[in-house]
C-alpha cells in the first residue's frame, strides 16, 4: 500500500479548515500536545503539520489566487528517513506512512534539515520532532464508521479539495483523479518521490476584465460624483 | 540557515583537532628522525584529543532532547551523522592505542608506520563525514558539492598543521621544510575555498515554479499563512544583507589563509619564531570561525521557496 492525499488546487478556497483540523486531532493524538508558544502573547506560534500559502499564479489581468496546502508528503525516497541517525524517523513498509518514533528522538533537527517541503516542526517544548501522521490513529481505528476513517483535514474540507487513498491500486480514487488531471508532484527533480499530488486549477474562460475609462467625460462624471456626495 | 553557535564550535574545533592529530601521526611517521621525541608527540596528541573532546561535547547542546543522543549511533548504514558520531567515538580506542606505542616505544618502525597511517587516516575521514552531514542535503545547494568535506577537511589540517608548528617550535629551531608544507597547505585551502565562494554564487536548483508545479506562469507569493515566526523561520529563514556576507568573505580570505601564510612566510626570519605560530594559529582560528558562521548563514534551505524566495 502507498498511501497518500491527492490536493485539488482549483477547489481549494483557503480556508484553513484541514489546518485547524488537524491541529485538534494530532494535539490529543498519538504525537501531541502539539505546543503552542504564547498563544495569547503578542507572537503566538505553534507546531502546525499543514500550512496553507497563497500565490498568484500569472500574470495580471490572466492571473489567479492559488490557495496551496502543505503537509508532509510521505515521500517514496524520503531522505528525513535516510539521514536520522537515531532510527527515529522511518517509513512504513506496509502503507508507506512516515513517523517520527518520539522515544527515540535526539531533536536534533537533521531531518527538518533534509526535508523540502518545510513538513517538519520540531516541538520545542518536547524537545521532538513532529510531523503529520497521515492521521495513521484515524484510518485504521475500526471503532470509527468506514466512511470517517480518513486524515482529519479530508474529512473538514468544506470545498472537498482534499482526497485520500492507496496510489498502489491503479482503480483507487486518488490513482484515477490524478491520472486524469495529470497530478503533480512538488519539486520533482530533487528525486524525493513525494506521494501526495497536487491538481492545478482547470483551465477556465477568462473573465472580462474591468478596464478604467480614461475618457474625458468620465472625469467630469467622477467630478459630479464627489460634488454630489458632499 | 541559522548558524548555531555550537554546531560552528564543534566542526572547527573537532576539525582542527583530528587535522592535528593527523598531522603528527603522518609527520611522525615519514621523518627519519624524530625531533619531537615521544614527549612532544604525546603533547601533541593530547591536545588533539583535548579539542576533539571540547567539539563533541558542544555538539550535544544543539540537541533538543540529548537524553536520546545514545541512539546516534544507530543508523549508520545511511546517516551521515551516526557514521560521523560512531567514527568519532571509535577514535580515542586508535588515538589510545597510537600513544601507547609511542608513549612504550613499542613494536617496530613498520609497525608504528602502519599504527600512524591507520591513524591518520581515521582522523581524516572523521572530519570527511563530518563534511558529508551537510554535502548530503540536497535541499541546501550550497552545501550539497564535493567542495564541502573538502574544505572540512583542508581547513582542519591547515589550523591543525598551524597548532602543530607552534608544538614543534618548542622542541625544534629548525623546521624550514614543515613551515613551507604549511603554507602550502594554506595556500591550496585557500583556493578551494575561493572556488566555493564563486561557485555558490550563481543560483541553480529548484524554482518557485518547480516548487509549485506552475511551471509555465510567473509565482509570486501573497500570504505565508502564518501570522508570526515558526519553526522552520527561525530554521531556515535567517537572512543576512548581501554586503554583510561579501565584507565577511574577505575577512575569511584575510584572516583564515592571509595573515597565516604572510606571517609564515616573512615572520619566521624576523619574528621569535612561536610568535609568529601563535599569531597564525589565533587569526587562522578567528577567520575558520567567521568561515563556518558563512557557512551556515549563507546556505538557503529550498524551503524559502514556499516563504517568498523565487530561487533558492
Ligand atoms: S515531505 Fe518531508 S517529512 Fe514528509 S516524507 Fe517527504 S521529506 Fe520526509
Ligand atoms: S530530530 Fe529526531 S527524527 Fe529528526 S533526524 Fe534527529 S533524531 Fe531523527
Amino acid at each position: 500500500m502507498k498511501l497518500g492525499l491527492v490536493i485539488d488546487l482549483d477547489t481549494c478556497v483557503g480556508c484553513n479548515a484541514c489546518a485547524v483540523a488537524c491541529k485538534q486531532w494530532n494535539t490529543s493524538g498519538t504525537t501531541g500536545p502539539l505546543t503552542d508558544f504564547e498563544p495569547y502573547g503578542k507572537d503566538p506560534t505553534g507546531v502546525w503539520f499543514n500550512r496553507i500559502r497563497n500565490y498568484e499564479v500569472g500574470d495580471y489581468p490572466n492571473s489567479k489566487t492559488v490557495h496551496f496546502p502543505m503537509s508532509c508528503m510521505h515521500c517514496d525516497d524520503a531522505a528525513c528517513v535516510t539521514v536520522c541517525p537515531t532510527g527515529a524517523s522511518y517509513k512504513r513498509e506496509e502503507d508507506g506512512i512516515v513517523l517520527v518514533d518520539q522515544d527515540k528522538c535526539m531533536g536534533c533537527n537533521y531531518c527538518a534539515w533534509a526535508c523540502p517541503y518545510g513538513a517538519r516542526e520540531l516541538d520545542r517544548e518536547d524537545g521532538v520532532m513532529k510531523k503529520c501522521t497521515l492521521c495513521v490513529d484515524r484510518i485504521y481505528d475500526h471503532n470509527l464508521p468506514e466512511e470517517e476513517r480518513k486524515p482529519a483535514c479530508v474529512m473538514t474540507c468544506p470545498s472537498h479539495a482534499r482526497y485520500f487513498g492507496d496510489f498502489d491500486d491503479p482503480n483507487s480514487e486518488v490513482s484515477i483523479i490524478s491520472r486524469e488531471r495529470n497530478g503533480e508532484q512538488l519539486m520533482p527533480e530533487l528525486g524525493y518521490e513525494p506521494v501526495n499530488k497536487y491538481l492545478s486549477p482547470r483551465e477556465k474562460k477568462n473573465v472580462d476584465t474591468y478596464i478604467n475609462e480614461t475618457k474625458s467625460i468620465k472625469a467630469v462624471k467622477d467630478w459630479v460624483n464627489r460634488l454630489v456626495s458632499r | 540557515m541559522h548558524p548555531a553557535l555550537s554546531v560552528i564550535f564543534f566542526t572547527v574545533t573537532s576539525g582542527t583537532g583530528y587535522g592535528l592529530f593527523a598531522i603528527t601521526c603522518l609527520y611522525n611517521s615519514i621523518s627519519q628522525t624524530n625531533p619531537l621525541g615521544s614527549e612532544g608527540i604525546l603533547l601533541s596528541c593530547g591536545i588533539a584529543l583535548v579539542l576533539i573532546t571540547f567539539g563533541l561535547i558542544s555538539s550535544t547542546f544543539h540537541l533538543a532532547n540529548p537524553k536520546n543522543a545514545w541512539r546516534a549511533f544507530s543508523r549508520i548504514r545511511t546517516s551521515w551523522l551516526a557514521r560521523e558520531g560512531l567514527l568519532a567515538v571509535l577514535f580515542y580506542p586508535v588515538a589510545a592505542l597510537y600513544m601507547v606505542t609511542i608513549w612504550k616505544d613499542l613494536g617496530g618502525y613498520n609497525w608504528l608506520a602502519i599504527i600512524s597511517i591507520f591513524a591518520a587516516l581515521w582522523a581524516i575521514t572523521t572530519i570527511f563525514s563530518t563534511g558529508m552531514i551537510y554535502a548530503c542535503l540536497k535541499t541546501i545547494r550550497q552545501w550539497h558539492n564535493a567542495l564541502t568535506p573538502i574544505n572540512y577537511i583542508l581547513l582542519g589540517a591547515m589550523l591543525g598543521g598551524l597548532i602543530f608548528l607552534f608544538i614543534v617550535s618548542i622542541y625544534e629551531t629548525v623546521i624550514a621544510g614543515l613551515v613551507v608544507t604549511i603554507t602550502y597547505l594554506i595556500i591550496i585551502a585557500a583556493i578551494s575555498k575561493i572556488i566555493y565562494f564563486f561557485w555558490i554564487g550563481a543560483p541553480a536548483g529548484p524554482t518557485i515554479n518547480t516548487a509549485t508545479s506552475f511551471t509555465r506562469s510567473m509565482v509570486r507569493l501573497l500570504d505565508v499563512g502564518h501570522t508570526a515566526g515558526t519553526f522552520l523561520t527561525d530554521e531556515f529563514g535567517y537572512q543576512v544583507a548581501r554586503v554583510r556576507l561579501i565584507a565577511l568573505r574577505w575577512l575569511v580570505l584575510l584572516f583564515a589563509f592571509a595573515i597565516p601564510a604572510l606571517v609564515l612566510w616573512v615572520g619566521v626570519t624576523i619574528m621569535p619564531i612561536s610568535i609568529v605560530f601563535i599569531i597564525a594559529i589565533i587569526s587562522g582560528f578567528i577567520g575558520v570561525m567567521i568561515e563556518r558562521w558563512l557557512f551556515f548563514a549563507e546556505a538557503r534551505h529550498v524551503v524559502n521557496l514556499y516563504h517568498g524566495t523565487q530561487q533558492c
